[in-house]
């Protein structure tokens, strides 16, 4: 028996169905996604990780070049994204001297930098902006050297400051840089990511206000986008510079969304959320090619990924040793499992895009019954444990260190090497393999200029050993002196020759196993224009405008 | 009335205070340095370990230290995270506001859903209505959260690409932080596109929400059918039709208050479900919430955090289910005022 009439459930039931059906309307009517007003005027770029610094001179990591170097910056000389030729930015022209020792810029009129609500410029842009900029990574007395830790890696590992003598101010719009020795990529490096111009006014300001440091961390520059905020591991915003020197056809809001799985970021691109992403992982490839509403960018990648050995620790000090390892992996099927094919061979350091690159070269091909008899030659029991670390971000050079390294790890097995394979978050990562604490490690290196020597200098000379970029920890001076006179020659073609013999040294010693140049991806919303992939470092965004 | 509540406030204060002393040993207990696991500061010169030692007072005896710890926790001091030298307070003051949004709305809808069906479950039992909401909370109830939320994923962002699956807000609209309740901030901040950005917010509320109030509801509609069927049954209902009252005099009059009563304590119970399940759905839909910080901080090993992450969350959640558990002892006669307290 029931407690209720029939009539009253009726009413009450139709007033319950009733009630539900406006909870459903409203939960539908709320779901459907628009572009309003703000949407539209703003784009959203998915990144992968936190930049470690707000100013690429603080550190080599793309990841930091792509959140500042374009979008607060601009150098006094830009790479044309095309053809790697360089351009004018802050210096409208240069001149050098005869013997190739003295550079003259000729600095650009009416620059403006940001202004901010922490910071209100007083002045436009001029050489004394420039000689700050350079003298604080340059002269390590200079107040502002120490200030963030006073590394500046990408300097340090050419050796940039021994290289410059003086920065000298002719004129308010005229700088003279001169040098020790001729540097043939002296020009490509002052256009790379990291030769960024930071306002002198702002620094003096925070210096008299006794808060150096500000100067990374809420940047003031004359790029395209100010800077808004930052929150680790969630945002960094930017706004349009109205008063940018160059017609911008940028949107009013910029906005870095940092998603570090790769599988979120595309399904973020997909769903709208985000309008380009970083880095999309080989797996999504396919995906994103098949999506009308989605376009997939690829470049041959200035890049490589390699195996390197820290030759100071024993046993790996022993070429025989590093050539037995080489010769034990297979890297015609790692390519195929880690990049999916989206790779080319690695003999060398440079990729074929460069004119430094030696199609001719020879190569390690997988052998492991020469690979155990080295490794018994050396003296190396069965059973040897090693470790190798794996880079726990993705990179184009190596988009799953972690699944290359299961792979090596088997391979090596069959030649009777244990391997243990490490990893730490990216910033201790990069501090533990300074510091020299692995044996050898996966991880690679992005070109920064279209100039060999950027791949030959910071990986593996001597003196690109404490400022990190030299994983291998390898110091040769046949190689050094190589790349030295490399340097100190204008013509291309005798350049060539010193860098082919500086790869037969590699090829001899094998402080590293090149393995693999990758092409690189990025992928962005059709509603997106003017999105190209810059092969010379980190993203840019001057160009780009959503389409109705 | 003061008595038990005295007595709360006692069990209250005796937990946290073993709470405390517990993430007191935590530093201890994690490897690595003492120092270093209490403060997430690593001391780069014997200045500064000095300096800090002076503040945790660490070569003091135990009991010294913890008092020195105390003071720390109750002055906001709590130490800086490992992996970004953040101020842990001010983290955790920006996560957590954004879990108690999402688990506020999850409870709302569930009241709101869950205790009517139950009602309607429970009067008309056995019929087809009630099997409905039996079957309806049974299949919702084995339903795993992360589970539901990766198929709401692929359904409504994926598929047919109405809902956002990330974040709390289009991060191109920049709402100052206030409450930490993305709602109120919206609605009090002093932004151009003021309702689009609500409008965004809910949308992106819609999933997370759901994902956690379907397990939720199910659990109300099971306890509020069960006790509705117990009261209906009981002697002064059947007094009451046969005093001649109408069905809806006797629902509202009897049986609603007498069914609802046994229901909050239950609420209170559910208090530590709610919030696992939101740190799960927090970690699938990107929302930057606590649940979502402090697995980051356990991927990182990141000890300070985890430490402070801990306690804030066991903190909350006892003084959220003794306040319940103290409220619905207040209000039931039924119930022995003067017994212990329990929860």
């Amino acid at each position: 028996m029931t407690p209720f009439s029939l009539q009253t459930s009726k009413r009450l039931k139709q007033k319950v169905v009733n009630s539900l059906l406006v909870g459903c309307c409203l939960l539908t009517s709320a779901c459907s996604q628009q572009k309003t007003d703000i949407t539209r005027n703003g784009i959203t770029f998915c990144s992968e990780s936190s930049p470690a610094s707000l100013n690429p001179q603080l550190d080599t990591s793309s990841t930091t070049a792509d959140a500042s170097s374009h979008q607060i910056y601009d150098r006094l000389l830009e790479f044309n994204t095309d053809n790697g030729r360089i351009e004018p930015g802050l210096a409208s022209s240069w001149l050098v001297s005869n013997d190739g020792l003295t550079y003259t810029f000729q600095l650009r009129k009416g620059v403006k930098f940001h202004s901010t609500d922490y910071f209100t410029p007083s002045r436009n842009f001029n050489a004394d902006d420039v000689i700050f900029s350079i003298d604080r990574w340059r002269v390590v007395s200079h107040p502002y050297h120490d200030i963030s830790g006073g590394n500046y890696p990408y300097f340090d590992s050419l050796g940039l400051g021994n290289t410059i003598k003086d920065v000298k101010r002719i004129n308010g719009y005229r700088v003279e840089i001169s040098l020790y020795k001729p540097d043939s990529s002296f020009l490509a490096n002052l256009a790379t990511d990291f030769s960024v111009i930071l306002s002198a006014e702002y620094a003096m300001a925070l210096m008299k206000d006794g808060s150096p440091s500000y100067l990374d961390r809420f940047p003031i520059g004359t790029g395209p986008y100010k800077f808004l905020s930052y929150r680790k591991d969630q945002f960094i915003r930017y706004q349009r510079h109205n008063d940018y020197f160059l017609d911008s056809k940028g949107p009013e809001n910029l906005v870095f969304d940092i998603t570090p799985k790769s599988s979120l970021r595309v399904a973020k691109l997909i769903t709208g959320e985000c309008d380009a992403v970083a880095f999309p992982s080989q797996n999504d490839l396919e995906t994103i090619r098949e999506r009308d509403d989605l376009t997939l960018l690829e470049k041959p990648g200035l890049n490589v990924g390699f195996w390197a050995f820290n030759t100071t620790k024993a046993p790996f000090n022993d070429p025989r040793v590093r050539k037995a390892l080489a010769l034990a992996i297979d890297k015609t099927s790692l390519l195929e499992a880690v990049y999916l094919g989206q790779a080319t061979r690695a003999k060398s350091l440079v990729p074929s895009a460069s004119w430094a690159h030696q199609s001719n070269m020879q190569d390690l091909g997988y052998n492991p019954v020469a690979a155990r008899k080295l490794l018994d030659e050396a003296g190396i029991p069965f059973n040897f444990t090693m470790n190798i670390w794996a880079m726990p971000v993705q990179r184009a050079y190596n988009p799953n260190a972690m699944k290359m390294a299961q792979l090596m790890s088997s391979y090596l097995a069959d030649v009777g090497v244990t391997v243990n394979i490490v990893s730490y978050d990216w910033a201790r990562f990069r501090e533990n393999l300074t510091l020299g604490m692995h044996d050898s490690v996966l991880i690679g290196w992005s070109a920064d200029n279209g100039d060999p020597d950027n791949f030959y200098r910071p990986l593996l000379t001597c003196a690109a050993i404490p400022s990190g970029t030299n994983r291998a920890r390898w110091c040769n001076e046949e190689y050094d002196v190589l790349i030295e006179s490399a340097l100190n020659t204008e013509d291309e073609n005798e350049r060539r020759i010193f860098y082919h013999r500086a790869n037969q040294v590699i090829f001899r010693e094998t402080p590293l196993v090149p393995i693999a140049h990758a092409y690189q991806y990025q992928a962005v919303s059709n509603n997106i224009q003017g999105m190209v992939i810059n092969p010379f470092g980190g993203i840019r965004f001057d160009d780009v405008e959503r389409t109705p | 009335m003061i008595n038990l509540l005295a007595r709360y406030v006692n069990l209250v204060v005796l937990t946290i205070a073993a709470l405390i002393l517990i993430s007191f040993s935590l530093p201890y207990l994690f490897p690595g340095d003492v120092l270093t696991n209490m403060s997430g500061i690593v001391p780069e010169s014997e200045a500064q370990r000095a300096a800090l030692e002076g503040v945790y007072k660490l070569n003091s005896s135990v009991f010294v230290q913890f008092w020195y710890y105390l003071n720390t926790l109750f002055s906001g001091n709590w130490g800086v995270s490992f992996s970004s030298q953040e101020s842990l307070f001010d983290a955790v003051s920006i996560a957590f506001p954004a879990t108690i949004e999402l688990i506020t709305y999850a409870l709302l809808i569930s009241v709101v859903v869950g205790i009517p069906l139950g009602f309607i479950g429970g009067i008309w039992h056995h019929k087809p209505f009630d099997f409905g909401v039996v079957t309806f909370s049974v299949v919702s109830y084995s339903f795993p959260v992360f589970w539901l939320a990766l198929i709401f994923i692929t359904i409504f962002s994926l598929q047919l690409g109405l809902l956002p699956l990330s974040g709390r807000v289009n991060l191109l609209y920049d709402v100052p932080h206030h409450s930490g309740f993305i709602i109120v901030d919206i609605l009090v901040a002093d932004i151009p596109h003021k309702a689009d950005a609500l409008y965004d917010a809910l949308q992106h509320l819609i999933l997370p929400t759901l994902s956690i109030a379907f397990v939720t509801t199910a659990i109300f509609v099971r306890f509020t059918r069960r006790s509705i069927m117990d009261v209906m049954e009981k002697g002064y209902i059947d007094a009451a039709k046969s005093r001649g009252f109408t069905t809806k005099q006797i629902f509202f009059k009897h049986g609603l208050r007498n069914a609802l009563l046994p229901i909050l304590p239950l609420m209170a119970m559910q208090i530590s479900t709610l919030i696992t399940n939101a740190m799960v759905v927090e970690t699938i839909f990107s929302w930057p919430g606590i649940g979502n910080w402090l697995i980051q901080a356990i991927y990182q090993r990141d000890y300070p955090a985890i430490r402070i992450g801990m306690l804030v969350v066991s903190v909350f959640v006892v003084t959220l289910t003794f306040t319940i558990e103290f409220l619905s002892r207040a209000i039931d006669p039924a119930r022995d005022k003067f017994e212990r307290a329990t929860i």
